[in-house]
Parts: structure tokens; sequence; C-alpha cells
């Protein structure tokens, strides 16, 4: 049973990283999992050159979920809208590094997709999101 | 079949080719029947049996097999009439499920029942199947839904029902056991003090019907409604029960053939029920498995499986808190009105994480909100998870159960690393 949920993972969901909010966002968004009733509301400062400054999530859901997210937080922090546009499903798989069953993909996916949601419109996304 | 009284559940066991699966080493410990049941042989077989052999459509072959199947199918109707207890199997319209038959009665005779102003009474806790057709008929309609509640112990509060019932509602919609968190209704009771009120009564039997004898005389109710696929039968097979004055009453659901006497371009004049509720070719195996299922379940006897579930309800509700201290279980504490059905979360792992550890066991548990997102709301809880047992449960299913949930509790309370 514990070789699943590795050490670096329950780290993320006990302590996520930039779990908050940013007091004034460029873009915002909620993404939620009917299914689970996971969610997190995602939010983003981009500068004016494109560049995700700022980044901080609330949420609450599933061990994989919520790592997820603070993985994600992570990766993207720092970088331009025009790089994170081609993170797909397989990046964030690359970073939870454990086997994901297909009825917990829409847990491991919901970051990823609040992101594309909330950069919808600023940047045209080129990651593989869907299910292949 | 290997069946002793009472009920052994080892030897139920060896009626289920699924036991004979190896799950990494281990028999699977299945503990989701509230969502579907596992299916004997015998009901696998039944069905092999039809299609493998007298294949013919219902009703319409002038052949052998033709009468075979029609035989079978309405051997079938007989099987379920006998089994809840009604007068007359032509009271009994085959649907594919539980939601089917809801769905039929707002559609059928809501529709034309129902107008602005009138009201619709369910509860709370109700399976998702049995509120949004009642949301759609009422937002149709104009007309008010009205809840009962349910307090903190998981029973609907009864005083509020009362109060509900002095609205004077033209139906009152109400599950016999809670999916959710397992209470066993006062359904008799209830049934009567809302005729008293005047309203017709809808029975949701789903999670009643497998797991107890059930009477619809005795409950005196005007519709009750299961699916076959949660009592050892197969999916696509279910019936609606209703008091044949109100069937004849309402008008088809569905229109096609079978529910037809004559057909003309502009009109047409309609079958007798219960063929008038039964458009197209309906599943005829699954059918005639849950007949086989029905056989089964008899032979066991229903007085031996709820003897059975409610002795593990005792012993889930006796080890459970101590052997999980940071379990929390919802809904009543007392095996005397829980059907067997656990409903839980643990202090610090989300359900979720909870069923996909426990799969890692080879046992299986449901996760989520159970198509009872009302009643989430009301337990303050996005998600549970939820254990449920049938008759090839055995406490040895809910110590690997508890084993396994320390486990969880150990990995998530484990201090983190820096």
């Amino acid at each position: 049973m514990d070789d699943l949920y590795k050490d670096e993972i329950l780290e993320h969901y006990r302590n996520p990283h930039n779990f908050g909010t940013l007091e004034a966002p460029t873009t915002a968004k909620e993404g939620a999992n009917p299914l689970c009733g996971d969610r997190i509301t995602l939010m983003l400062g981009i500068g004016d050159d494109g560049t995700v400054n700022d980044v901080a999530f609330t949420g609450r859901g599933c061990a994989i979920s919520q790592a997820s997210a603070s993985m994600l937080t992570d990766e993207i922090k720092g970088k331009p809208l025009s790089e994170i546009a081609h993170l797909g499903r397989q990046d964030v798989l690359d970073n939870l590094g454990i086997e994901i069953s297909p009825a917990r993909m829409k847990c491991a996916m919901l970051s990823l997709e609040t992101l594309r949601a909330a950069v919808g419109d600023r940047v045209e996304w080129t990651g593989q999101t869907d299910e292949v | 079949m290997a069946i002793v009284r009472p009920l052994d559940p080892v030897a139920v066991r060896a009626d289920f080719a699924i036991f004979e699966r190896d799950f990494n080493g281990r028999r699977l410990a299945y503990l989701d029947s509230a969502a579907t049941s596992l299916k004997p042989r015998v009901v696998t077989d039944a069905m092999a049996e039809y299609l493998n052999r007298y294949s013919a459509n219902v009703h319409r072959g002038i052949y052998q097999i033709g009468e075979e199947a029609t035989a079978a199918y309405e051997g079938a109707r007989a099987k379920i009439a006998a089994f809840i207890g009604a007068s007359d199997p032509r009271e009994i319209v085959m649907v594919r499920n539980a939601t089917e038959a809801i769905n039929l009665v707002a559609y059928a005779w809501g529709r034309r029942n129902i107008g602005t102003a009138d009201t619709i009474v369910v509860t709370e806790m109700e399976h998702h199947s049995n509120l949004i057709p009642w949301q759609m008929l009422t937002q149709e309609k104009d007309a008010d839904l009205e809840f009962v509640p349910f307090d903190d112990d998981g029973r609907l509060i009864q005083d509020s029902f009362d109060v509900l019932l002095r609205t004077r509602p033209k139906l009152v919609a109400f599950t016999a056991v809670s999916n959710g968190i397992g209470t066993i209704n006062p359904v008799a009771d209830m049934v009567a003090r809302a005729h008293d009120a005047g309203a017709l009564v809808l029975i949701d039997g789903a999670q009643a019907t497998p797991h107890e004898p059930v009477n619809v005389q005795e409950l005196d109710c005007d519709f009750f409604v299961f699916s076959g696929h949660k009592m050892l039968g197969p999916p696509g097979s279910g019936a609606l029960w209703a008091r044949r004055e109100l069937l004849e009453e309402m008008p088809p659901f569905m229109g096609g053939g079978e529910m037809i006497r004559e057909v003309h371009l502009r009109h047409t004049t309609y079958n007798e029920v219960p063929f008038k509720f039964e458009a197209g070719t309906p599943d005829v195996s699954a059918a005639i498995g849950l007949g086989a299922a029905i056989d089964y379940l008899t032979d066991i006897g229903l007085e031996h499986v709820r003897a059975h579930e409610r002795e593990l309800v005792e012993y889930a509700l006796d080890i459970l808190p101590r052997e999980v201290p940071s379990i929390r279980i919802h809904g009543p504490l007392s095996a005397s009105d829980r059907a067997g059905i656990i409903t839980f979360n643990l202090a610090d792992a989300h359900p979720h994480d909870v069923a996909t550890l426990l799969d890692r066991e080879a046992i299986a548990v449901r996760a989520g909100h159970h198509c009872t997102m009302p009643l989430h709301q009301r337990l303050g809880e996005e998600a549970s998870a939820r254990a449920s047992f049938y008759v090839y449960t055995d406490r040895d299913d809910i110590d690997r159960l508890a084993e396994a949930l320390q486990k969880v509790e150990r990995l998530f309370a484990r201090p983190a690393p820096h």
C-alpha cells in the first residue's frame, strides 16, 4: 500500500506549495471535479511580458488533486505563458511520478485543466490535455 | 447450491465465479454491493441459456422458441410479483432500473396529476434518481417540492414530515433505505400518515428489496420501484409496481411496438397493463436473470439475509471506531435501523485516497457522494467512503477493512520529512 503514495506526494498534500490567495491576481479560475468533490481556485499574477510572476491556489480534495496542484504551481512560477502552454498530461504524470488509475485521472488533471481555463484567452494552449 | 441455514457467506461465495479470481494473491473483499451486487452463476447461466438456446423475441413468435422466451419472460414477471408481495403480476412493469421506474411515474402519472401549486414531498436523503425526476416535474408544472430533513443521527425528522403533510401533498416519494448512510426508514408508518393526509406514496425500494423481506401490500404504498442489479441480478433489470387502478389510468410512457393494441396513421389504442408501459423489445435476458436471482435469494430466505447483514453492521459499528480511531461514521449507530451500509470519513485522508489505497489490498469500497449530493451537503462532507455488505460478506471482510484503514491512517499521519 505504502509504495503508491510516495512521501513527496504526501508532503505536497500536507504542506502544499503556493497555497493561499493573491491580493490582486491578473486572473483567477475555479475548477471542480463534480464526481469527486475535488475543487481548487487558481490565481495568477501575469506580467506585461506574459510571465507568470506569482501564483497561488486554494482547494480541497484528495491527495492526488492537491499534490498535483502544488507541483504544477511550482512548475509554472516564473515562466512565460508561451512556455506554460506546452504543458500536457504527461508533464503532470511525470511530476506525480506514480501510477494513476483511469478512475483517478480527473483528480490528477484538475489543476492543469483549471490552469488552461484560466489563461485560455491569453495564450493558445498546445500541450496535450485530452485523453489520448 | 451450497446454502445452509442460517446464511453461510463462505458457502455462498462458492456460487460466484468472481471469488475464484486472484487479486494479487488475495480474495476480493467486495464492499460495494449498495452500488451493484455481484452475480452468482445461476443468474449468468440462466441468461446464457436464453441467449444461446431460445433467444426469440417475446409476445410475438408463433413457434417453439418464441413461446419459450415469452414463458420465461412472463415467468420472471410472476417471480418479481411474488417476491414483493404483489397480488397480480399485471401490476409489475418491467424496466431497466429503479431510475427508469421513477421517471415513468413522474412522466406518466405526474404530468397528468401534478399541477400548479400542488406539492410533492421527498426527503433530504434521496438518491438523485428519486429527486431529479421530481425537480423536473415540479419545475415544468410550477409545483412545489418540499423536503423532509434528517437529524444528526441520520434519521428522518418525523415531526417535520407531519408539518409538511399539512400542506396536503399530492405525492410523497421516499426511499425505504438510504443508500447514502444506511438508515432504514419507518416506511409503513410514514405511508399511513401520508395516506391520512391524502397523498399517494412512492417507495424507492432499490436498497431494501435486495436485503429484507418486502411486501407492497403490507407497506400499503401506491408505487414501489427497485433495480435488479443490486439484488444479484443483471444490469438492465428492474421493476415498477403500482396499484392496478393507477396503472390503468396512467397514459403510456414511451410509444412504440408492444405497447399498442391497434395502430392507425393518426391514432392508436394502447395495450393493456403492464404492456402499455413496455414499448419496444425488452431486455429479455436481464429479466430472466433477475428471475433466477429471485429464486436464489428466496432459497436463502430474505429474513436470513437481513439477520446476516444486521450482525455484520453490529460487528462493524463495534470494531471500526475501536480499531480506526480517526473514523467518523455517518448515519444511525444502531444496527436495528441501519442496513448493511457503513459510510465514513477518516480525519486525515480523503475518501478517494482511502478507496485507492484499499484497492491495493483487494478491498472495493465506494468513494464520492454516492449519488446523494444534498445528503452530503447536510453531512457537511464533500465526499465520503462507503462499505456495503451482502450475502457473500463476512467478518473477515470487515477485519480486512479495519486493518487496511489502520494502514491508511498511519500513512497519512506520518510526519512530514522535514
